[in-house]
């Protein structure tokens, strides 16, 4: 499944690079890409993980940029 | 403003006012006069600095703090406060300079460029939600006899919508009722109003500018025009340029290879050679702070962004950054004919009628023996004759398959139809100098003249080839399924260099290969092929060029789908258009990365050689990230 989310307070570009490359390495997501000019971030992961994937993907969110939240 | 950057704003504020303060002191108290020593004055200098330090910054020592625990080590927070930190350290070697004044004001020059830039990131963030805010809130529907305010995904295909004067089109279909004006720019960049009457298909995204329009939808809101254009654009971000990777890895490694040699040079010298430690602390310190990649994290993406952004603005769609990289290395463009250079549409281009013969009686027997067709040629014909049609008048009408119609009209026996036909029936005619379909017409077994029928090249075509070779494309090719005769005529009135005519589809595609090869083998890999097509049929050749071009986003998904470049409004002077966005935007992305790099690289090599102080290095990070963004941001402003 492929999916495209707001990110909210995405406020460093290079964090955003970061993030993009920490969110690829979580087990069952096939691509992840964040558009740091319009604050989204698609993910596409296997369907049956995609819950634990996101919470996964929060989670290095907030090791990278505090503020930043994933709007779902 | 937001209010976050609001109380970020006041902070640095206050701690700027601090800093004077501390400043005036420092420079007007005689300090050591009054505490005795120098030792004490110095301490005092420290805690005096330390206040608008805290103030302005305590939020970039806790980050660094916090992302240390996260194991990221090398971020722009760590960096800064190891540098100012570094700085007010350097009270404990009470023989060198005092420093705390620049850890100071260095962390304020930080967050002063840290703010201005999440300022400048906001505002453009805003002018490209500003672009793409083509998307209707809302559809009014007739359901139970009353006008509903709706949500446009829940419209269904078939209902009846309701479109007032000032309202945007919500979702595609077929007018039914109501004549207006539509407002397409925001789709095409076309600024003249389109006319809309019953019948004609409206396009979602178009503002109704006067009647009212009921109109029936033809297509649910996720496959409407508007939807399909909003996800194109948000997603051509995921199709990253090669600069744009490049500047990506190239982050990885800078980061960690200047901090790795800033600590070297803060170690190496004074161990070794037993030179000065604050002198030499100094200077990695420097290297620190210039150590961020941001200027060129930020600046590249967002030029990109905004040039794909500007170009939608102006009818032009990119679906992703590699194909501005690409656009801008056009060396020559294929132009399929039918369509992208032409109409696609016939029409009446001559009427040439034998002595004693009126034009409009030629057109008119022609018009009455072609009645009964369909035919795109008898179509033509009758849309260039003025008067109705009385079937009345008509007694047979007999056609003669592959070469025309033999019809009774008025008790007069007329022929209609190629040379073939005047051939056969033994009749003489006159052939014309002009190219396209020649329709003879012959009355009671005597000449009486010719119609030409040709498709029509495109008012502008013309000018969007010369355009294209001032844009500095050095080839303009034809390829045409249509006839030798027909091809070179286009060609001529176009001043295209070179065609290839009566081409089936399988050899457009094998003679794109053949250009391809031209192409890269003249110039190197970097000389790019773009092939120009309607996209219903050229689906093949457009993936198979280096960029694939197509006319007519409204409403053909076909050409959304195979094409990397979409023109809305079918104009084939788009093209120049979009390889000047293309080649505008290059030009930033270059200029910011050599400005950015060129600048930290001199600060860096200054810095080593003890030149660079502290404020130079603030400027060749934050300083530089702000003008390169403020430059990216030229690229979204694109001439109409």
């Amino acid at each position: 499944m492929r999916k495209s989310f707001k990110l909210q307070d995405l406020e460093c570009a290079n964090c955003a690079a970061k993030m993009e490359a920490a969110i690829a390495k979580i087990p069952g997501v096939n691509s992840a890409n964040i558009s740091f000019m319009t604050s989204k971030l698609v993910i596409d992961a296997d369907d049956a993980r995609f819950s634990d994937v996101l919470d996964e993907a929060q989670h290095a969110i907030t090791a990278i940029e505090k503020d930043c939240v994933i709007l779902r | 403003m937001n209010k976050k950057q609001k109380r970020w704003r006041n902070r640095i504020l206050l701690a700027i006012a601090l800093f004077v303060a501390a400043y005036a002191i420092e420079t007007f108290v005689p300090l050591e006069a009054l505490l005795g020593s120098r030792d004490a004055a110095l301490w005092a200098e420290f805690g005096l600095f330390a206040v608008p330090y805290v103030i302005a910054g305590y939020d970039v020592v806790a980050k660094a703090v916090r992302n240390i625990g996260h194991g990221q080590v090398f971020d722009e927070n760590f960096l800064m406060t190891v540098a100012t930190l570094g700085a007010f350290a350097l009270v404990l070697f009470p023989d060198s300079e005092p420093h705390m004044a620049e850890g100071a004001a260095v962390m304020l020059f930080y967050q002063v460029g840290e703010l201005f830039q999440s300022y400048a990131v906001g505002k453009s963030r805003e002018s490209i939600a500003e672009l793409m805010d083509i998307a209707p809130d809302y559809a009014n529907v007739m359901r139970d006899g009353a006008l509903l305010q709706v949500d446009p995904y829940e419209v269904a295909v078939g209902d009846v919508i309701v479109v007032k004067a000032g309202e945007r089109v919500p979702l595609d279909g077929v007018v039914l009722d109501g004549s207006s004006q539509l407002d397409t720019a925001a789709l095409t960049g076309e600024s003249v109003p389109r006319e809309i009457a019953p019948g004609d298909e409206v396009v979602s995204g178009c503002v109704n500018l006067s009647g009212k329009l009921e109109v029936r939808v033809e297509k649910p809101f996720g496959e409407s025009t508007v939807s399909r254009i909003l996800e194109l654009v948000e997603n051509a971000a995921d199709k990253k340029a090669k600069t744009e990777n490049f500047i990506t890895r190239f982050a990885r490694y800078y980061t960690p290879a200047v901090v790795g040699i800033a600590a070297l040079l803060a170690v190496a010298p004074p161990l070794l050679f037993g030179q000065p430690w604050s002198d030499w602390v100094m200077r990695g310190l420097v290297f620190l702070v210039v150590s961020c990649p941001c200027a060129l994290v930020i600046s590249v993406p967002l030029s990109f962004f905004g040039g794909i952004g500007g170009a939608s603005r102006t009818g032009v769609l990119v679906k992703g950054s590699n194909y501005l990289e690409v656009l801008a290395k056009t060396q020559a463009v294929a132009f399929d004919k039918t369509g992208t250079l032409t109409d696609g549409s016939f029409d009446v281009v001559a009427v040439h009628p034998a002595s004693g013969i009126e034009p409009e009686r030629l057109l008119e027997m022609a018009a009455y023996a072609e009645s009964f067709s369909d035919h795109p040629i008898a179509v033509s014909v009758k849309r260039a004759f003025s008067g109705a049609i009385d079937e009345q008048r008509i007694e047979s009408v007999i056609e003669q398959s592959g070469h025309g119609v033999k019809a009774v009209v008025d008790k007069h026996v007329m022929l209609v139809g190629n040379d073939k036909l005047m051939g056969s029936e033994g009749i003489d005619f006159n052939d014309c100098h002009l190219t396209g379909t020649i329709l003879h017409v012959s009355l009671d077994g005597s000449y009486a003249g010719h119609i030409v029928i040709a498709d029509i090249v495109k008012p502008n075509a013309a000018e969007a080839i010369s355009a294209l070779h001032n844009e500095g494309v050095k080839r303009t090719i034809m390829l045409t399924g249509d006839r030798q005769d027909v091809a070179a005529s286009v060609v001529e009135q176009l001043g295209i260099d070179e065609f290839y005519a009566q081409l089936l589809p399988q050899d457009k595609v094998e003679r794109v290969e053949r250009l391809l090869a031209q192409v890269h083998g003249a110039d190197g890999r970097d000389a790019k092929l773009a092939f120009v097509g309607d996209g219903i049929n050229d689906a093949p050749v457009l993936t198979r060029a280096d960029i694939g071009i197509a006319m007519g986003a409204m409403g053909s998904d076909a050409a959304i789908e195979a094409a990397d470049v979409v023109l809305m409004d079918d104009d084939p002077a788009s093209i120049a258009k979009a390889i000047r966005i293309a080649k505008k935007t290059m030009g930033i992305v270059w200029q910011n990365i050599v400005f950015a790099l060129g600048v930290k690289l001199l600060v860096l090599v200054l810095a080593a050689f003890g030149i660079a102080n502290m404020w130079m290095a603030v400027f060749a990070d934050v300083g530089v990230a702000v003008i390169a963004i403020l430059n990216a941001m030229r690229a979204m402003r694109v001439g109409r």
